[in-house]
Formats: structure tokens, sequence, C-alpha cells
């Protein structure tokens, strides 16, 4: 982009790639150390495997991570996840041929309906984000039992073609991976390039200050959620068709999934700062340990308590950075 | 005269309970430095929310370019070309320089509305050069201390081709190079044609600087002069509105033994070798300029921070202070400078607040409603807190009756020793007075009390002996009587170490 | 502002006059005094928690662990009693467990001055987590039948649920705290305006602690309790009870950002919702419609205030 001068290189490394490069070379660590104790950990199709477990979180981690920039947090992830894809379900247990491009369109149209409903409640109501999207996160889990009257859409129900959606290869490569790439790269563009996408950082960083600056806080707002809910409506769609079913309690805390995915990259819970490669390496980490649990033959329900842990010590680890930085500054003045 | 490019007619703005702009004329020229002065509380922030769109005002007119304007918000002032540099920069400190400038209004591509990176880098680099700043634009925000913020605001002014630029403060923060360099900026701008609106408590900036002062007095307009016509002294009469004695009605008591000291206390980065020592029935001042140390100094000793090294004695024994409680059981009060973030709990009643730090020492902890009313009661009849009754709620009070029920609260915990940190900040001319008669009551009950204040009248006037902080430490002490305004901010300024840096 | 507080509980009064009303044309079984004290069993352990929440509430923060905390002792329970502990044994343990759990989230908020809100989100996932992990996808039977009278017994000979008696007992105990002691007009205080309290030698982060260890212990209560009544240990058991007691709370004129509400209207609001899912469940309405409609009753809780503060503005404006 520009030339780089010594002490801009060293402040790029420093503030830029510092919690990337880390993560990086956790990751590398551990796919060592768990493929040193079971080495069929270490395969192509276990990788393969652990890219497309990845590859879902992945995309609504993008949508939660958008919301926890602007300072709020959006709880509604696994159950409106579960909703859209219920609904998408139920047409072809209902027997329409939906095309399944028409589909992930429908389902990330429901959840977008559904996002908007919790960007309603935050940016024109005021209700605090965790309630909100709490209380919705429970009305969505409860709608999607009513809808399907607690029963499951199965495999046997969908097309070949809809379940080829997420299963399916292109030249080798799994279709999941494309959709995951493609995503990746548009929100990144919005994300660093377009005005709209650097507000979203500003309303986090200081929302009286974005005020002041002209920008549109409620609107912005409101956007994070509606874009959370179109990105998690996708999901649904493309779970659905992965696991070749619909249940009503599928992805139950998948929202805490996706909370840990962005704190493990690096997004503070006290917002404003974030960036999309660091959740996109949190996903796939968060995999790795799912992936590795299983392998090891330790038991998978140590996921939960693992990503608790994770975020609290995200979040502590924040606290004491965030003094750190105050102390700089702090130290700064008096020279 | 004509051809202002701002103009305010008979502005005039309520707030439930005060007026705090009655009939307020003001009028900018281009290319003029017009300093707006008072005291705290005479209307001068109330005068820049509006004029930046923040509020709206009840009646009065606007006329931006001869053409009458009103702006429904922040905005709009700033399209219009307006715009304000606050004491407390308000940045986005994760994101970088460049991104601040240009928050809200990037460089965008022509074609593809991208942002246009490398343009806001390359302007940024501009401005920063202009300003004789040499930082990179893309240094995120939070490595930069507060004088590099400031000009970092400015830069984002410059960016918007703002034609009025209003600067509230921004000295208080800065040292005395910062300052300097700031003012050769400032008048630069004026040889460009922008029109500025200086905002200090500093005088003497004032006259070194401003083509035009323009005086306001518990929210009244009193005059506007060329600086060249007025005297520091005229301008101080305008502000005070009055002869200083009357205005501060000092008691005479011979302190006692000495009650209070501190040794040595240092905080890493905020005050160093603080030592002094306090008698009973003292009014001790602390002048110093904003950022001098004086706030860090008193949460320490009160327990809100921690300190470093040094001790803390009270009667001659040491006293170890970990947290606020420690220090009113030991008999030290503070009362803090934000009075309303800090001092008091606004959605609760008089009595509640009155009694907040005293409910230990309740019967078994439990509540009991006619003792706290009793000692209410007591408190609004001894400081004549003007209210309709002890269970009114604090936040419908004035501002001076607030500060009366913050005292109330300290004065209930029978202090020995009383930190005062700006008591008068915001309060009308009347309460004023009331508030240094109840210092003097207290001083005169054998308190030992520390008087922390901007007002230089003030610190002046009440107290029997006054410290000057500067940067953390203590620059020079002066006696009762032997003092005036110059020699004050002569030591707060640090203008005795540059001369002896020179020497 | 204590009469909008008094509209605020007599409008809960009127509700649940209302609900008694029509659920008794609704149903025949539903005004009968044995079904009702039945009744209370399904809501008393939501109840008890909803207490503590209450006071954590008002000084505005929140407890989202309070529900993976009885799943945690209650798994530490039944690993214990299953390893050959007696069963008092066990529910002392629980207790304890419990406690720790809350005097956890409390260390770390006040430690680290973090927001409730996220340090009890990440332990709602840690100890929800750490109950999986004693009990995998088994469950624990086979408590003795002595065990159950606590959960399922009556008082006394009465036919009054001894749960009830526990809420009752705690409810006033927790009440007169709140409403009449120095305690309490710290919470309150705390709720309004935190740093002023800092200021005036309030000990902030002690009451903070006590508060979110009080939480756990009482959450680890409600799960000998509950274990007691189901007798039965699952790790997902008590699944979603933070959101029902939050809404309760909330519902019962709490404002979710601090400082003001009363312990008799968040008990008003526990029956009403109780009694209300209670006449439901006679007609044969999914559980399912009624986790909607308390996630419904929680956003509606929260804007109703919002949306009268609105109005009265416009209207104060218009005047």
């Amino acid at each position: 982009m520009v030339q780089l001068t010594p002490q801009k290189r060293q402040l790029l490394l420093r503030t830029v790639t510092r919690r990337e490069t880390s993560l990086l070379i956790f990751t590398l660590a551990l796919i060592i150390a768990v493929s040193i104790h079971s080495p069929r950990f270490f395969s192509v199709t276990n990788f393969n495997d652990i890219l497309l477990n990845a590859a879902i979180l992945a995309i609504a981690s993008i949508g939660q991570m958008m919301v926890v920039i602007t300072g709020g947090i959006d709880l509604s992830v696994g159950s409106g996840l579960a909703l859209s894809g219920m609904l998408v379900g139920l047409i072809y247990k209902n027997d329409y041929a939906l095309n399944p491009f028409l589909a992930l369109l429908l389902g990330a149209l429901i959840g977008l309906a559904l996002g908007s409903i919790n960007g309603l409640l935050v940016s024109k109501a005021g209700v605090p984000p965790i309630i909100a999207t709490l209380g919705t996160m429970s009305i969505y889990r409860g709608l999607i039992f009513i809808i399907s009257k607690g029963k499951w859409v199965s495999a046997h129900e969908m097309p070949d073609m809809f379940i080829h959606l997420a299963r399916g290869h292109i030249l080798g490569i799994p279709n999941l991976i494309f959709i995951t790439i493609f995503f990746y790269g548009i929100f990144f563009y919005f994300l660093t390039h377009l005005k709209s996408g650097r507000e979203i950082y500003a309303v986090g960083g200081n929302a009286e200050a974005a005020r002041i600056a002209g920008i549109n806080v409620d609107r912005i707002k409101y956007a994070v959620y509606t874009m959370s809910g179109f990105l998690y409506g996708l999901c649904g769609v493309l779970w659905v068709s992965r696991f070749a079913s619909a249940q009503s309690d599928s992805a139950t805390g998948f929202e805490f999934s996706t909370v840990t995915a962005i704190v493990i990259g690096g997004v503070s819970v006290f917002g404003g700062t974030g960036r999309i490669t660091g959740v996109l390496i949190g996903a796939i980490l968060i995999s790795i340990v799912e992936n590795a649990l299983s392998v090891t033959q330790i038991s998978p329900f140590w996921q939960l308590a693992i990503q608790g842990f994770i975020i609290l010590l995200a979040v502590v680890m924040d606290a004491v950075m965030k003094n750190r930085d105050r102390k700089t500054v702090v130290r700064g003045q008096q020279v | 005269m004509g051809n202002y490019i701002l103009e305010l007619h008979n502005l005039t703005k309520r707030f439930p309970g005060v007026t705090a702009l009655d009939q307020v004329q003001f009028q900018l020229k281009p290319g003029e430095i017009h300093a707006l002065v008072g005291e705290n509380g005479a209307g001068k922030s109330t005068l820049i929310k509006i004029i930046t769109g923040v509020y709206q005002p009840d009646q009065g007119q606007i006329l931006l370019n001869g053409e009458p304007v009103s702006f429904a918000g922040p905005i709009n002032a700033q399209q219009a070309g307006i715009a304000a540099i606050y004491q407390d920069p308000t940045t986005f400190v994760e994101l970088s320089i460049a991104e601040n400038v240009f928050m809200g209004h990037p460089i965008l591509h022509p074609k593809s509305k991208r942002i246009n990176w490398q343009a806001m880098h390359n302007t940024t680099k501009k401005l920063l050069q202009e300003l004789e700043l040499d930082i990179d634009p893309d240094t995120p925000m939070k490595f930069l201390n507060v004088a590099e913020r400031q000009l970092i605001e400015i830069a984002k002014a410059l960016s918007l081709h703002s034609k009025i630029l209003i600067m509230d403060e921004p000295t208080s923060a800065l040292t005395i190079q910062e300052t300097k360099r700031l003012f050769d900026i400032i008048n630069r701008l004026r040889a460009s044609g922008v029109a500025i609106v200086f905002i200090s408590h500093r005088l003497d900036e004032v006259f070194e600087l401003a083509d035009r002062v323009t005086v306001l007095r518990d929210g009244k307009y009193i005059g506007t002069h060329n600086i060249n016509e007025v005297t520091v002294d005229k301008v101080i009469q305008m502000m005070v509105g009055r002869p200083m004695h009357e205005m501060y009605p000092k008691t005479t008591i011979e302190p006692g033994p000495e009650l209070f000291r501190v040794e040595n206390l240092t905080r890493h980065g905020d005050f160093f070798n603080i030592s002094f020592s306090l008698r009973r029935g003292e009014i001790l001042g602390i002048a110093g300029l904003v950022g001098a140390g004086r706030t860090e100094l008193a949460e320490a000793i009160f327990g809100i921070t921690r300190f470093n090294q040094g001790t803390i004695w009270l009667d001659q024994k040491e006293l170890k202070v970990r947290s606020p409680h420690d220090a009113l059981s030991a008999g030290i009060a503070y009362l803090p400078e934000d009075r309303q973030r800090c001092g008091l709990v606004l959605p609760m009643n008089i009595a509640s607040n009155v009694t907040l730090s005293i409910l230990e020492t309740f019967k078994y902890r439990l509540l009991n409603k006619p003792q706290e009313c009793l000692i209410a009661q007591q408190f609004v009849d001894k400081l004549d807190i003007r209210t309709s009754g002890i269970m009114q709620l604090v936040r419908n009070l004035s501002g001076g009756n607030q500060q009366k029920v913050v005292l109330a609260k300290w004065m209930a915990t029978k202090p020995r020793v009383l930190i005062l940190d700006e008591p008068t900040k915001g309060i009308d001319v009347q309460a004023k007075t009331a508030v240094y008669g109840l210092i003097n009551n207290l001083a005169a009950e054998g308190l030992g009390i520390i008087l922390i204040s901007s007002e230089l009248p003030e610190v002046i006037c009440m107290s029997d002996r006054i410290l000057v902080m500067h940067e953390g430490e203590i620059a020079a002490e002066f006696e009762r009587g032997q003092v005036t305004q110059e020699q004050i901010l002569q030591a707060a300024i640090g203008r005795r170490q540059l001369e002896a840096d020179v020497s | 502002m204590s009469r909008l507080v008094r509209r605020w509980e007599f409008i809960l009064v009127v509700l649940l006059v209302a609900v008694f009303i029509i659920m008794s044309r609704l149903s025949p079984w539903f005004l009968d005094v044995r079904n009702l004290f039945d009744a209370t069993l399904h809501f008393t352990e939501k109840a008890i928690i909803a207490l503590c929440m209450t006071m954590i509430v008002i000084t505005g923060n929140v407890d989202l662990s309070v529900a993976s905390n009885m799943a945690m002792s209650a798994a530490v329970m039944g690993v214990a009693f299953r390893s050959g502990m007696s069963i008092g044994a066990a529910a002392g343990l629980c207790l304890l467990v419990g406690t720790l759990g809350g005097l956890f989230n409390g260390i770390v908020i006040t430690r680290f001055k973090l927001p409730a809100m996220v340090v009890t989100l990440a332990s709602f996932s840690l100890f929800r987590g750490i109950a999986y992990v004693l009990l995998g996808n088994q469950a624990v039977t086979g408590y003795p039948y002595q065990f159950s009278d606590l959960g399922q017994g009556y008082f006394a000979g009465t036919i009054i649920p001894n749960q009830l008696v526990f809420f009752a007992v705690l409810a006033v105990i927790f009440g007169f705290i709140l409403h009449k002691t120095t305690f309490g007009r710290y919470i309150y205080a705390i709720g309004n305006n935190e740093d002023a309290c800092r200021y005036s030698g309030v000990p902030v982060d002690r009451i903070k602690l006590i508060l979110f260890t009080v939480s756990g212990l009482i959450s680890s209560f409600a799960a000998v309790l509950l274990t007691s009544r189901i007798l039965s240990t699952r790790p997902n058991i008590a699944q979603g009870f933070e959101l029902e007691v939050i809404t309760a709370v909330v519902l019962g004129g709490v404002s979710i950002s601090g400082g003001s509400g009363t312990m008799i209207g968040v008990v008003l609001s526990l029956f009403l919702i109780g009694f209300t899912r209670f006449g439901m469940s006679l007609l044969n309405v999914p559980a399912q419609v009624m986790t909607v409609l308390i996630g419904c009753l929680l956003i509606f809780a929260i804007l109703l205030p919002k949306l009268l503060d609105k109005f009265a503005q416009k209207s104060s404006r218009s005047a």
C-alpha cells in the first residue's frame, strides 16, 4: 500500500498482526501435539472435516463479530439459525421442489427478518442487546417447536440436490469452503474499504464521538443485527443441508461458539476492535479443538466448559490490556 | 461594523430550574480570535453547544453570513463549516489517526465508493505537517498523548475546511511548550481567515492571543471589547461583577497545632514527592492547572486510588488508607470535583444522600427513618438548603443546593480533614458565597481544610496558605496576602522552571 | 416515582386477579386450593433464585449463570452421592460448590472491573460445561425416598408444600434486607450511581461480592430442591431458568438498568407467571408456547416503561 518505514513496520507488527500470528502459532502447535498423540488426526480427510465443521461457524461468526464490535451481543444466533433451517426444511418436507440456491436465499431472508427484529429492539426501542436477544432466542426456539410440532425433517424428505448444496464439491473443493471464502471476501471488503463498514468500528469505539462525527448510530446498530440475521439464516439452510436433518434442538448453544470464535480471534467484548481474519482463524481453531477431543478420545462434553473458560480468559485479558493501554497514554502525557 | 460570519441575537436557553442563557449577544468576524470568558456556570459551554447544534435555543436568532440558520444537530453545524474542539478530545482510540481525522467524511474513490486509504493517508500527512506533528498517520490513536490528540482534532477541523473553529479550554492539559506551539497554529489559522472562538480560564492567554473578548456572567451578556481597550482587572471585574473582598468573606482564624501531614507522596506518572502539613482551622489552597495532579493527589489521600511511596499522618499517627472507607473512618473526607457523577445519587432523596456515608453507624445496620430524617433536617436547616423537604429528590435541586447536600454528607461523617475539589464549580454567585461561609465555619470549628481550585481569586482570598502544583510537583508555596494571581499562574505554568532552564 | 412503582404493583395485582377469573372460567380444575398449592412446585425453585437476582439487578448487574450453577452443583451432588456419600453430605457439598461458583463470578467481576453480564455469560457456559464433564449424558438416580420429602413433601401435615414455605421464609428475609437495612439502601444507591457510592465510602466491591456469592448459594439450594423433587440429576437440568428468572424480576417492576424495584413486585410477578403457566397447562397448551410467551413478556416488560416515558415526554412537550 505504502512504503514501510522501519518504525511503521514495527508498529504494524505490534498492533495489526500480533493476535493473528500468535493464533497461527498456537494452532500449529496444537496440530503437532495432537498429531503426535494420535497420528490419524493428521490426514487430509480429517483436515477436510475440520474445515467443513468450521465453515458454518465461521460464516455465522462474521455477524456476531459485527454486533460485538458495536458493543452489543447477539444471543439469538443458534435459535435463529435453527428456525430458518427448519422453515426451509419444512418446505421440502411438504414436497415443494425448491431450487437449492433459492432455498439459500430464502433462508437468508428469513434470517434477515429475524435479525431486523433484534435490530429494531436494540436501536429503536433501546432494549439492552443481551436482554433483547435473550428474549428473541427463546421466542425463536419456541417457534421452531410450534411450527414443526416437535418433529424432525430427515434426510429422506429432502431432495438430493438440496443435500448436495453443502456436501457437494466443485473441482474437488467442497462447496461449503467456496461459500465461506465468498462471504469472507465480501465482508472483508465491506469492513475495510467501505464507509459503513468503518462506521461500525466508530460506533463501538465511541458512540458519542460517532454521533458528533455525523454517523447515524441507530442505523448502524440496526444494520449489524440485521446482517447477523442474514448470515445465520443462510447458515441455517447450510446446516440442514450438511447434516441432512432439521431438528427443533439444532444448534442449541451455537451462539456461544460464535462468541468464543470471535473473542479468540481478537474481537474485544468492549467493542471497537476486531478483524475478520482473526475471526476466521478463531472458528477454525474451535473446530480443531472439537475434532481433537474426539480423536484423542477425551469426552466431547469438555467442549462447552472449554468454551466458557476461553471466553472468560479472553475477557479478563481484554480488561488487563485495556488498563495497560490507558497507563501508556497517561505516561505519555508526562513526557 | 457588519461583515460578521456568525451573529447570535438575544439567545435564551432554559433548563429545568435554571436559565442558562438570558438574552445573550455574540458576534464573530472572519479572521479574528474572539475570546469568550466568564466564571464556571456563566453559560459559556451552553453557548458553545448552541453554536455547534447540540442544543437548540428557546429564543433568539443565529445568523450565519447574515442568513438566519437553525441547526437540528451537530452534523448540520459541521456541514455549515463550524467545528468544535472540546476539552477532552472525543476520539476513536483503536483507530488510526487518518481514520480519526476523516471519520464521518472519508475520501472515497469516485466510482467504486471505496474508501481511498491512500488519499486519506496523504492528506492527513499533509495536515499533520502543517501542524508540525511528526507522527505516522497510520498510528492508532491510543498511542498519542492528550496534546497530540488535541492537534488531531484541529486536523479534523481543517479537513472539513471549517470557517469557524471553537476551542473550549484547549490549553488546560498542555505543557507550556505545547501551548506555545498551539498558539502558533491558531495564529496561522487566523491569518488564513478562519474565525476562532477561544475559551480559556487563563486571562494571560486571552490577552496574548485574542482580538476581542466577550464576557458572560450568570448566563447574561456583560459586554464585548477590543482586547487593547481593556485591562485584566477590568475583565475580572466584569466576570465577577463586584469587588473581590465582598465575594470572599474570609474570616481570620488563628490556626491551631498541626493536624495532618503527608510526606513524600508519590504515584508514578501523576504526582511526585508531595509533602505538606495542615493545621487545625487552617485552609490550605492548592492551585495549579488542570492535569497538574491535584485531583490525583486528593484521590490518593482519600483512598480512591493508591500511591506508590510516602506516608500520611493524622494527629502524629501514620494512617494506612486503602479505601475511601478507611479514610472516612480516620476522619478524612473528600468532596469530588464532579458533583453529579461522584458526589450525589441523583435519583435518591436528600435524606438518603446525606446519610449515605454514615449508614454503618446505624444500630444493628437497620434503616431508622426517624433518625435519618432528624439528621437530614438538621443539615438542611444548618446549611440553608432550599428544598420542599428532605424527601425531595436531589436531582430536582439547583446546583448550589446540590453542592450543599454533598457538603452535608461529609459534615455528617464528622471529619477532621476536609478536602474540597473545585467546591464552587458550576454554582451561582449566591450559592458560592454561602459555600464560602460554610468553609469558614468549618475552619472555625477546628477542621483542617484543603481547598483545590482553578479559580484563582477563590484560592487567593480563601486560603491561609497556597501550594501551587505543576506537572505533579509542588512548584511554589505562598502565604496569605503575599501573592498575586500573576505569581500563581507563573508557578502553575512552570515559568519559573523555564527561566531557570534559560539561565 | 414512588407513585409509578405503586401503580406497577397495582397493575400486577389486577393482572393476577384477571388470570384467576379467566382461568377459572376456562378450566374447572383451576380454582382448587390443593391444585394451586401444588402448582407452586413448578416455579418455587426459580422464585427462590429470583429473590437474590432482584437485588443483583437493582445494583445494575445481572447473573446469567444461575441455571448453569444449578446444573454444576447438582452434578457434583449426583457424582458424590453415586460414589457412596450420604445424601446429606452430598447436599452440603452441592451448596458449597454453588457458593464457590458464585464467589468465583464475584471475584472476577470486582477484581477486573468487568461487566457482570459478560462474566456470567462466560460462566453460564463454563458451569454448564462442568456439569456435562461430570455426568456426560448419564443421569444419576436412586436417591433415597426420604430425600424427596424436601422438595415434594408438605409442611407439617398441611397442604402447603415445603418448597413454598422455604420460598416464603426466604422472601421475607430478602425483602427485609432489601427494604429495611442499610445493606439494602446500599443496593439501591449502587444501582443509581456506583461512582458516587465509591466516593462515599460504600464498600461497593464487597457488596457485589456478597450478592454474587449468595446468588451462587441460593442457586445450589434451588438445585437441591429440584433434585429432591425430580429425584434425578442430569447435566441439562434447569436449562433456560435464568431467562425466566430475569423475566420475572423485570416484569416485577425492577429496572434492568438498576436503581429501582421492590421485592413485593417481584413476588407478585412470580405468582402471575407461575399461575398463568399452570392455567395454560390445564388447557393443554404446550410448554414451547409458554417459552415463546415468556420471551415476549420479557421484551414487553422492558419496552413498556420506555414507551410510557416517551409518551409522557410527548404529552408534556405538547402541553
